[in-house]
């Protein structure tokens, strides 16, 4: 119910939403959890295992159990926690994981179930049949467990990642936050201050305590007014700091959208990478729930939660009102209640020595053991010396102390130390680098202690700055001692709840101890206490204690389990912002791309890029139909294919024909100005690392090229082999990849297409294969290469790439005229095979130049990059798989790209694995499957059969073993 | 036989304006990479000053005006962008004029998209005016310039334009629905 006179909310603006359904009315300022209980709503879920009636637990993002989901379709978002989602008008919201209501959901009969399904059930019970695991236990045991479900729709929102830089990081703006803040921010300091909730303020605003003589709330709102106003600070509300990671880097999760309609482009979320110098930690600490029989009933919140509510948002979540503590804060709570205008039926303070109050009664040295209610709580049973007595209530707000929120400190392996003054874990010295923990989170409760210690934290920020740091006085604020009553579970019969999202009792902690999981760590797995999505934030602590006492150990002994990034929930959406459709990866385009595209060509991925598969004509039903026109058209006139993608470096210096001579494996110190030739290249291990022509274009000039998926490993290796090898050598390179625009003119006919294209006439003594030199355009200034990747008489054509796609379309036209036209990789594959030219998928990268043959081109007057190795026993084993070519010779006419080679009549397993099937294609030109191949001794076995088997396909191949050059092996075409 | 038509790297994708930012292609007359020999740096910077007005610059740093400037493109390596270049003996120089797609980044909230894209502190101090990265924007390297108070230079493959126009269009609408 709503209480007159207090609340940081806008009574003048109603704001409407509905919960499943139906419509109620909040203020402006209201989370949707003090909305909910402003409009008496206390249920709000059910729990995870045994669809247990729940509602609000706590005003945070720990909150356990209000989890809703918001939104419909692909917008849909589930495990909203209630205490997080700020209400804005239009807001739908619906409960989750019940059947087919809040109120009666049929999956609450495992709740009766509950002395079956203890802690370690699932795991003791669906042991067998194995096959039953994944096909009916696990699908029954998902539907009846839960939380929200995703929509299976594609989702639209927008979600962005960013990046931030600072001096200083304050994380948290409670009193020591905001004290940090500005203490560095008067200083000069780039600051950032990052809140999790809205408003900045932390406990301030959920306090009545003054500071500096006006309400926390004032002050909070006076300190953020003068941090907004200085260039140096940046305040982030609403974003969490998920993460701290190395070099004072942090995740942090902003939530952009969350509390407003949806607005185009707006993101959801945006998370953040922010690189800080340094950092304060100021996260507070979260108070504890003490675990009594039947304590997770609706009603029953944290002693802090029920002050929040009702000194930040005027709510009181009941009528009458009961509390039970610990400690002094949960006698704030009463004290305010009854300042309001709240019955406070009583207050159980479990130590003989609690204070007293006039305003409200005390219990002293009582506790709690129990609560009544059906879906929600009714009366509570105390016990106290003299017996046990039921009192009327339907809210009962608790204490068992406070936690500090050390999650961070621990994120990069630090482990938390135990005080036995504060029962509780604080962060250990210097936990992570350039991180100081200042106040509630450091143990330091009162807000006096958090502002001295959130100044002393600026300082010490400031200091390792290397600035100085302002004189300044500290606000006048409360400093009452902390104090609390060791109390985590009260003694009894029946279910105590720890962990509320999981439903985990004390009862099946103490189970794991008998059954000897005794590491906190395999209570936490056996159990699944602190699994859920609250990560054990409410928990964590008072798990440990039960098991520490069941165990007989201390609690500084047992330790706590590892705390991982992130603090909290993070969406996927949000980690892979941008990532979506076109943002997964850069798309490489080349200047024919349009036209392509225009010409019907399906494209496919070459690494990055996008070529053309194969250039569709009319009445052409299938690829194979396009792909064997543009072989025979090549192979009879002229066809044109973009080659832009092939890695071009340029290399210049006196000492560029030596360093060239070092990383191949071939001389190409001696090639002439003027001409070109074909390259190999190892890898320092000594096999092949990728192969090219490089053409001498001066003296001290030359361009190397590269496969295309592949020129980013060669231009690494260059800069290696340069940088750490041979520094000395006075050369320099750079990709000219990008800058030509370079087109195969392949074909018969491929002499009279340029003859038409180019400026000057193609002297045929002047260009010999291998020939290349300076060329124009219509002026522009070009290079042609008299290289064939198809065994054709064929150039490569390269202008600067703005002209790319003019030359491309004439060139094609061109060709059309001739009977030619463009062809795709499809074709230009086949052709590479029939020439028997290897491609990466020859040169996967097990290979070495004696498998493909070409030993000889390892020179054995120079070293090279690869040399010494490749020659290490083995490498050069006649038995190895080395290359072949295969053609079918029995009734199957097909073999496969990873068909594994047997002897004919050998078994085709492992043990008498012969080699494999590495390309494959249909030749039109030879009216037959071709197909290269490693085979072991494969050149000393040329007119052998060898049977090949496609285990996945299931194909069996007899395969005659031949040489791997099918077409015009004395190369009368190229050179013609 | 048909004429044969110059396209630049953004043709048809720039420009875009989306609130108080504009993305904008700029075209020089000739991007020219430079890369001095062995002791040669001192000879190959006062050759570069004749020509261009400024000298080779530093790692991370640009050197000279709007349309006379060298960034730093990597070790002993820089890009020089505006006129054609004369020959300057002591350095290996190739025409990269094609190679890049070159994009203005202006207004009030540029640095805000680069921060969506960029993994680099970008703040007054850290990136000032005459200070250059090669970093990466979005998936893409980049050469990254700050060429005025809100205005940045990015330079990518010219393959990757229509990514880089894509990448940039989602920051800005990004950036602006938050005004």
């Amino acid at each position: 119910m709503r209480v007159a006179g207090r609340g940081l909310i806008d009574r003048s603006r109603s704001v409407p939403f509905t919960f499943d359904g139906v419509r109620y009315a909040g203020f402006a300022g209201d989370t949707l959890a003090s909305a909910l209980l402003a409009n008496d709503v206390r249920l709000v879920g059910r729990s995870f295992k045994y669809h247990r009636p729940r509602g609000i637990l706590t005003a945070g993002s720990e909150e356990p159990n209000a989890l809703v989901t918001v939104g419909v379709g692909g917008r849909q978002d589930p495990n909203v926690r209630a205490t997080m989602q700020e209400l804005f008008e239009g807001l739908e919201v619906r409960s989750q994981n019940r059947w087919p209501s809040l109120g009666f959901d049929l999956m609450s009969v495992s709740d009766l179930a509950a002395p079956f399904l203890g802690a370690g059930f699932y795991y003791k019970t669906f042991m067998w049949p194995r096959a039953f695991w994944e096909k009916l236990y696990e699908p029954v045991i998902r539907r009846a467990a839960g939380l929200g479900a995703l929509s299976r729709q594609h989702n639209t929102d927008v979600y962005e990642k960013a990046f931030a830089f600072c001096d200083l990081l304050v994380i948290g703006s409670g009193p020591a936050g905001l004290m940090a803040a500005l203490t560095a921010a008067r200083a000069g300091a780039d600051v950032i201050l990052a809140e999790e909730d809205s408003r900045f303020g932390g406990r301030l605003l959920a306090e009545v305590e003054e500071v500096d003589g006006q309400p926390g709330a004032d002050w909070a709102g006076g300190v953020i007014a003068e941090l907004e106003a200085m260039p140096n600070v940046r305040l982030m509300p609403r974003t969490t700091v998920t993460g701290a990671y190395d070099n004072g880097t942090y995740g942090a999760l902003e939530r952009v959208g969350h509390h407003r309609r949806r607005r185009p482009h707006l993101p959801l979320e945006c998370f953040w990478r922010i690189v800080a110098k340094q950092t304060v930690l100021a996260a507070g600490a979260l108070e504890r729930p003490v675990a009594f029989r039947n304590n997770d009933r609706p009603g029953i919140m944290t002693a802090g939660a029920v002050r929040t509510y009702l000194n930040r948002w005027g709510v009181s979540p009941g009528r009458a009102m009961t509390v039970f503590g610990t400690n002094d804060s949960a006698h704030r709570t009463a004290r305010d209640l009854v300042d309001a205008g709240v019955h406070v039926a009583a207050l159980i303070d479990s130590r003989h020595d609690a204070p007293a109050s006039d305003a409200f009664p005390v219990i002293r040295g009582g506790q709690v053991c129990g609560s009544q209610g059906r879906q929600g709580l009714e009366s509570i049973t105390v016990r106290r010396p003299s017996g046990e007595e039921r009192i009327q209530t339907d809210c009962l707000a608790m204490s068992g102390g406070w936690n500090p929120s050390v999650h961070l400190t621990c994120h990069t392996g630090a482990r938390p130390v135990w005080r036995e003054d504060l029962l509780a874990f604080v962060p250990a010295e210097n936990a992570v680098p350039g991180l100081t923990p200042a106040g509630a989170c450091n143990g330091e409760f009162s807000t006096a202690g958090c502002l001295r210690d959130g100044r002393a934290a600026a300082a010490r920020a400031l200091t390792a700055l290397e600035r100085p740091v302002p004189e300044a006085g500290l606000p006048v604020a409360e400093d009452d001692p902390y104090r609390t009553d060791r109390l985590w579970a009260v003694a009894g019969k029946g279910r105590a709840w720890l962990d509320f999202q999981n439903d985990v009792t004390v009862k099946d902690v103490k189970q794991a101890a008998v059954e000897n999981f005794r590491s906190v760590e395999h209570m936490k797995r056996f159990t699944t206490q602190g699994m859920a999505t609250d990560q054990g934030k409410n928990s964590n602590i008072a798990a440990l204690a039960v098991l520490a006492d069941a165990t007989g150990r201390e609690i500084a002994e047992t330790g706590t389990t590892t705390y991982r990034p992130p603090y909290s929930p993070v969406s996927i959406a949000a980690l892979g912002a941008g990532g979506q459709g076109d943002g997964f990866a850069p798309e490489r385009l080349t200047t024919s791309h349009a036209a392509t595209v225009e010409m019907d060509a399906p494209m496919i991925e070459a690494g990055l890029w996008y070529r053309p598969s194969f250039f569709r004509r009319q009445g052409e039903k299938t690829w194979r139909q396009s792909c064997d026109r543009e072989v025979n058209m090549v192979r009879r006139s002229v066809g044109v294919c973009d080659v832009s993608t092939l890695g071009k470096i340029d290399l210049q210096g006196p000492d560029a024909g030596a360093f060239l001579d070092f990383v191949y494996t071939n001389t190409f110190s001696t090639l002439k100005v003027g001409r070109t030739r074909y390259g190999l290249m190892l890898r320092e291990d000594g096999h092949v690392m990728d192969d090219g022509t490089t053409a001498r274009l001066g003296d001290n000039h030359y361009v190397m090229t590269t496969t295309t998926a592949a020129a980013g490993e060669v231009m690494r290796h260059l800069e290696f082999v340069h940088q750490c090898h041979c520094p000395q050598m006075n050369v320099r390179f750079i990709s000219v990849t990008e800058q030509w625009a370079q087109f195969a003119v392949a074909g018969p006919k491929a002499r009279e297409l340029l003859g038409r294209i180019l400026d000057d006439p193609l002297v045929p003594g002047d260009w010999p294969f291998m020939a290349c030199g300076a060329v124009s355009v219509q002026d522009v200034p070009g290079r042609l290469f008299r290289i064939s990747f198809s065994g054709e008489h064929a150039y490569e054509l390269a202008l600067p790439a703005c002209y790319g796609d003019a030359l491309f379309r004439q060139l094609v036209s061109g060709a059309e005229a001739l009977g030619g036209g463009a062809y795709g990789m499809e074709a230009l594959n086949v052709m590479r095979i029939e020439k028997g030219f290897i491609t990466h998928a020859e040169i996967h990268g097990r290979v070495t130049a004696f498998d493909i043959g070409m030993q000889r081109m390892v020179s054995q007057k120079k070293d090279c990059i690869g040399k010494t190795m490749s020659e290490r026993p083995g490498l050069m084993d006649r038995g190895r798989a080395r290359l072949v070519g295969l053609k079918p010779v029995g009734a199957v006419k097909l073999i496969t790209a990873g068909a594994h080679l047997y002897d004919r009549e050998a078994d085709p397993v492992r043990q008498n694995h012969q080699g494999y099937v590495t390309s494959n294609c249909f030749s039109p030109t030879l009216d037959g499957v071709l197909a290269l191949a490693f085979l072991q001794r494969g050149p000393e076995r040329l007119g052998e059969v060898v049977k090949s088997v496609d285990h996945v396909r299931g194909i069996e191949t007899l395969c005659e073993v031949v040489d791997p050059v099918f077409f015009d092996p004395e190369g009368g075409r190229v050179r013609d | 036989m048909t004429e044969l038509t110059a396209k630049s790297p953004c043709d048809g994708l720039l420009p875009l304006t989306i609130g108080s930012v504009s993305c904008s292609e700029t075209v020089f007359d000739a991007i020219t990479s430079v890369a001095p020999y062995a002791g040669e740096a001192e000879w190959v910077s006062s050759a570069l000053r004749g020509q261009i007005g400024a000298e080779f610059p530093a790692p991370n740093r640009a050197t000279g005006t709007a349309h006379n400037r060298a960034v730093w493109s990597g070790r002993d390596q820089a890009l020089v962008l505006g006129p054609r270049l004369a020959e300057i003996p002591g350095a290996a120089m190739t025409d990269q004029t094609d190679a890049w797609a070159c994009v203005a980044l202006d207004g009030a909230g540029a640095r805000d998209v680069l921060a969506r894209l960029v993994p680099v502190d970008l703040r007054d101090h850290a990136f000032s005016q005459g200070h250059a990265a090669r970093t990466l924007i979005g998936h893409m390297t980049c050469v990254l310039m700050r060429t005025g108070e809100n205005r940045y230079g990015i330079m990518v493959f010219r393959s990757m334009a229509r990514t880089l126009a894509h990448d940039l269009r989602l920051a800005m609408e990004a950036v602006d629905a938050r005004r």
